[in-house]
C-alpha cells in the first residue's frame, strides 16, 4: 500500500516536472497572477509601514516583543549565558537521561534550520541595503531576540504533547492552547489554528520554495544557466526520499556535514580577519557610525536599522516560533533550561556567524566607498555599488574568494547544503501543524510531504517574486500570532525562571559533573 | 565479605569469554560474590541529529533497551542462575569505559571484566580502543579477557 503511495507520487512529480519542461513559462506567469491578486493585500497588511514613516510595523512588533521579554525577564539572555553553556555542555544533565535527547542535540538541530542563507546572503542584502550600519541593528535584534527565544522554547517544553509511544510534538500551536486554557484566556485555540495555518505556508514558501530557488541561482551560477526544474526535480526527489521514504542516511548526512560546512565557514572568516586585523577596529567604526547616520546609504540611520532588523529576524527566526518545535524535544524536567540553551540560538546565529560575514565583506572592501566625501556610493537602484556589482550570495561569494580564491566554489556547496538542511527542518515544522490541524495518521502525513516536494519543484523552476512575497510574510504572520501568545503566557515562564533560581541557588539543583 | 565483579557483555564471543572468566573467578570466592551484568549502548549526547530522530528518541530508547535486555542480558542471567550464581542485569547508554566504570563503582564492586576490544581504524588509534580507556581510566582493577 504504502509502495503504492511512493510509485504514485514519483510519477506525480516527475509528470509535473515534465509540464514544467514545457509550460514553464506560461505556468510562472499563471502562477504569479494568482498569487499576486489573492495575497497581494496580506503580503501589504503584513509590510506595511507605521504611518508617516517607510518603518514596517511588523519589524517594530517583532523588536518590541525581544525588549519586552527582555526587561521583563531581567536580562535573562545577559545574566544566564554562562549557565546556558553549562548546561549544553550537559555539567547539570541527569545521567539516568542518558539516551534522550541532550541540549546540545535539540540546539543544534534547531540550529540546522536557522544557520543557512539568512547567514550568507541576508547579511549581504543588508550590508547592501543598509551599509555596514545595519550590522549593528542586526546585532542589537540578535541579542534583543535572545530573550523571545528564551520563551517561546521555554513554552514548548512545558507544554509539549507527550505520546504514549514516547514520541513527542510540541510548538506554539500546543503552548497556545493548552497554555491559554491553564490561565482560563479564552481564543487559544483560534490563536494556535491560526498559527499552524501560517507555519505550513511559511513552510511551503520561505522555509522551501525559497530555498529551492536560492539553490538553484547558486547551481546554475557554476554550471551555467539551466531550467531551475531540473535543480528542483533533484531536490525534490532527494527530499522525498529522506520524508516519504524514510531514507535516514540522507538526512544524517546533511545534519552531519552541515554543522561542519558552518564551522568552515566561520573558520575561514576568523582566517580572513586574523590575515586582516589591522582593519577590524576600522570595520567596527564604519558600523557603529553607519548605524546612527548612515553614512550615505538610501532611508540614512532609519533606513540602516530597518535592514538590520530585518534580516535578523530572517536569520534567526526569533519569536517567529519555528525553533520552539525543534526544542521541544529534548529531555528535560526543567522547561526553563531549555530556555536557557535556547537563547544561545540567537547569538550563534547573528551575532557571531552574521557578524562574521559582514566584517568580511566590510574588511575585503567590497563596497565602493568615498573616502572625501565620507559616504558609500550608490547605484541607480539605491543600493551601495559593490567591485563586480554583486548582491546577495554573490557579494559574500566575491568577499571571501578576494581572501581566499578556492572559497567560492566551497560556499556554493555549503549554501546548498544549508539550504537542503533548512528544507529537512522545514518540512518537520510544516508537517507538525499539519498534523495539528488534520490529525496524527500516516495518511495525513503523507498529503503533506507530497505537497511539500511538489513546491520544491515550483520554488527552483520559477522567479515567483509575489510567491516569495507571500512567503515571507508568512513567516512574519507567525511571529504576530506567537509574540500575542508570548505576551499572555509569559507570567508563566516568569514563575518559572523564578522558582529555578531560586532552587538553583540554594543548591538543590547542582551540576552532576 | 561479598564481592561484586561487573562484566561488560555484549552478546559477542569474546564478552561471553569475558563472562566465563568472571564466573571462574566468582566461584573461586563462593556464594558472597555475584555479578553484574553491563551492556551498554553506545551513545553521546554530542550526536548530530535529525528532527525525527530527537521527536522519536525517547521510543527509540525504550526499543533499544529491550532488544538488549531480551537477547543479551536475560539469556545470561537464566544460564547463570542454572548455575547457581547470583547476578543482575542492566542496560545503560553512553560511553562504554565510562558506563562501565560508573557501573562498579555504584555497585562498589572489586573488579571489571571485559573483553578485548575490537576497535580498530584511525578512531581506536588516536583516541584509543574502549578497554584501553576503561584500563586508563577506571577506579578499579579491570581484567582484559583475549
Amino acid at each position: 500500500m504504502f509502495k503504492n503511495y511512493i510509485q504514485a507520487a514519483v510519477v506525480a512529480l516527475l509528470t509535473f516536472g515534465s509540464s514544467m519542461l514545457f509550460a514553464s513559462e506560461g505556468l510562472d506567469e499563471a502562477v504569479n497572477a494568482i498569487f499576486a491578486s489573492s495575497t497581494g493585500w496580506f503580503v501589504s497588511l503584513i509590510f506595511a509601514p507605521i504611518p508617516g514613516t517607510s518603518f514596517p510595523w511588523i519589524v517594530l512588533w517583532l523588536v518590541v516583543g525581544a525588549s519586552v521579554f527582555t526587561l521583563y525577564f531581567g536580562f535573562v539572555q545577559f545574566r544566564s549565558i554562562g549557565h546556558s553553556i553549562s548546561l549544553v555542555k550537559g555539567d547539570y544533565s541527569n545521567p539516568n537521561d542518558a539516551g534522550e535527547v541532550s541540549h546540545f542535540q535539540a540546539l543544534t538541530t534547531a540550529l540546522s534550520g536557522t544557520v543557512g542563507l539568512g547567514n550568507i546572503a541576508g547579511v549581504a542584502v543588508a550590508i547592501g541595503i543598509g551599509g555596514p550600519g545595519a550590522i549593528f541593528w542586526m546585532i542589537l535584534a540578535g541579542l534583543l531576540g535572545m530573550a523571545s527565544k528564551f520563551t517561546e522554547c521555554t513554552l514548548a517544553v512545558k507544554y509539549r504533547n507527550e505520546y504514549k509511544d514516547g514520541s513527542v510534538s510540541g510548538g506554539p500551536m500546543y503552548y497556545i492552547t493548552k497554555g491559554f486554557a491553564e490561565r482560563g484566556i479564552p481564543g487559544g485555540k483560534i490563536l494556535a489554528v491560526l498559527f499552524a495555518v501560517f507555519c505550513i505556508l511559511g513552510a511551503l514558501g520561505g522555509g522551501n520554495m525559497f530555498q529551492a530557488n536560492q539553490a538553484h541561482a547558486q547551481l546554475s551560477g557554476v554550471f551555467g544557466d539551466y531550467p531551475g526544474w531540473v535543480t528542483g526535480l533533484i531536490f525534490a526527489g532527494i527530499v522525498f526520499a529522506v520524508i516519504v521514504g524514510g531514507i535516514k542516511s540522507i538526512a544524517n548526512v546533511t545534519e552531519k556535514v552541515v554543522p561542519f560546512m558552518a564551522i568552515l565557514y566561520v573558520g575561514t572568516a576568523i582566517i580572513i580577519l586574523a590575515m586582516n586585523a589591522d582593519k577590524i577596529g576600522w570595520a567596527f567604526g564604519q558600523i557603529f557610525e553607519g548605524a546612527f547616520t548612515g553614512l550615505g546609504v538610501a532611508g540614512g540611520m532609519v533606513g540602516a536599522l530597518i535592514q538590520g532588523f530585518k534580516r535578523a529576524a530572517f536569520s534567526n527566526e526569533a519569536g517567529v516560533g519555528s525553533a520552539a518545535i525543534a526544542h521541544s524535544a529534548v529531555q528535560t524536567k526543567e522547561p526553563i533550561t531549555e530556555g536557557f540553551v535556547s537563547l544561545l540560538e540567537p547569538f550563534i546565529d547573528t551575532v557571531v556567524i552574521c557578524t562574521m560575514t559582514a566584517l568580511v565583506i566590510i574588511i575585503t572592501g567590497q563596497l565602493m566607498f568615498d573616502a572625501q566625501q565620507g559616504v558609500y556610493l550608490l547605484g541607480d537602484s539605491g543600493h551601495i555599488q559593490t567591485i563586480g556589482d554583486t548582491s546577495g550570495v554573490a557579494l559574500t561569494s566575491a568577499a571571501f574568494g578576494s581572501a581566499v580564491g578556492w572559497f567560492p566554489y566551497l560556499l556554493v556547496i555549503a549554501v546548498v547544503l544549508f539550504a537542503f538542511s533548512t528544507m529537512l527542518s522545514w518540512s518537520y515544522y510544516g508537517l507538525k501543524a499539519w498534523t495539528y490541524l488534520f490529525g496524527e495518521g500516516k495518511n495525513t502525513e503523507l498529503a503533506f510531504k507530497l505537497i511539500f516536494c511538489v513546491f520544491v519543484v515550483i520554488g527552483a523552476a520559477a522567479n515567483l517574486g509575489p510567491v516569495i512575497d507571500f512567503s515571507d510574510a508568512a513567516i512574519f504572520a507567525m511571529a504576530v500570532v506567537n509574540i500575542i501568545g508570548l505576551y499572555f503566557l509569559m507570567p508563566i515562564v516568569k514563575r518559572e525562571l523564578t522558582s529555578y533560581n531560586a532552587r538553583l541557588k540554594s543548591g538543590e539543583i547542582k551540576k552532576t559533573k | 565479605m561479598t564481592a561484586t565483579y561487573v562484566v561488560g557483555v555484549d552478546g559477542s564471543d569474546a564478552s561471553h569469554r569475558a563472562l566465563a572468566f568472571a564466573k571462574r573467578q566468582a566461584s573461586l570466592v563462593g556464594d558472597d560474590c555475584s555479578l553484574l551484568l553491563v551492556c551498554v549502548v553506545e551513545w553521546s549526547p554530542y550526536k548530530f541529529q535529525t528532527h525525527e530522530e530527537n521527536a522519536r528518541r525517547t521510543k527509540q530508547k525504550q526499543e533499544e533497551i529491550k532488544i538488549a535486555t531480551e537477547r543479551v542480558i536475560e539469556p545470561l542471567l537464566q544460564e547463570l542462575k542454572a548455575e547457581g550464581i547470583k547476578a543482575e542485569g542492566k542496560v545503560v547508554h553512553g560511553k562504554a569505559a565510562a558506563v562501565l566504570n560508573n557501573a562498579a563503582v555504584e555497585a562498589n564492586a572489586e573488579q571489571i571484566f571485559v573483553a578485548r576490544s575490537a576497535d580498530h581504524g584511525l578512531s581506536a588509534r588516536v583516541f584509543g580502543s574502549v578497554t584501553a580507556q576503561l584500563v586508563m581510566s577506571a577506579n578499579v582493577p579491570v581484567t582484559v579477557v583475549s
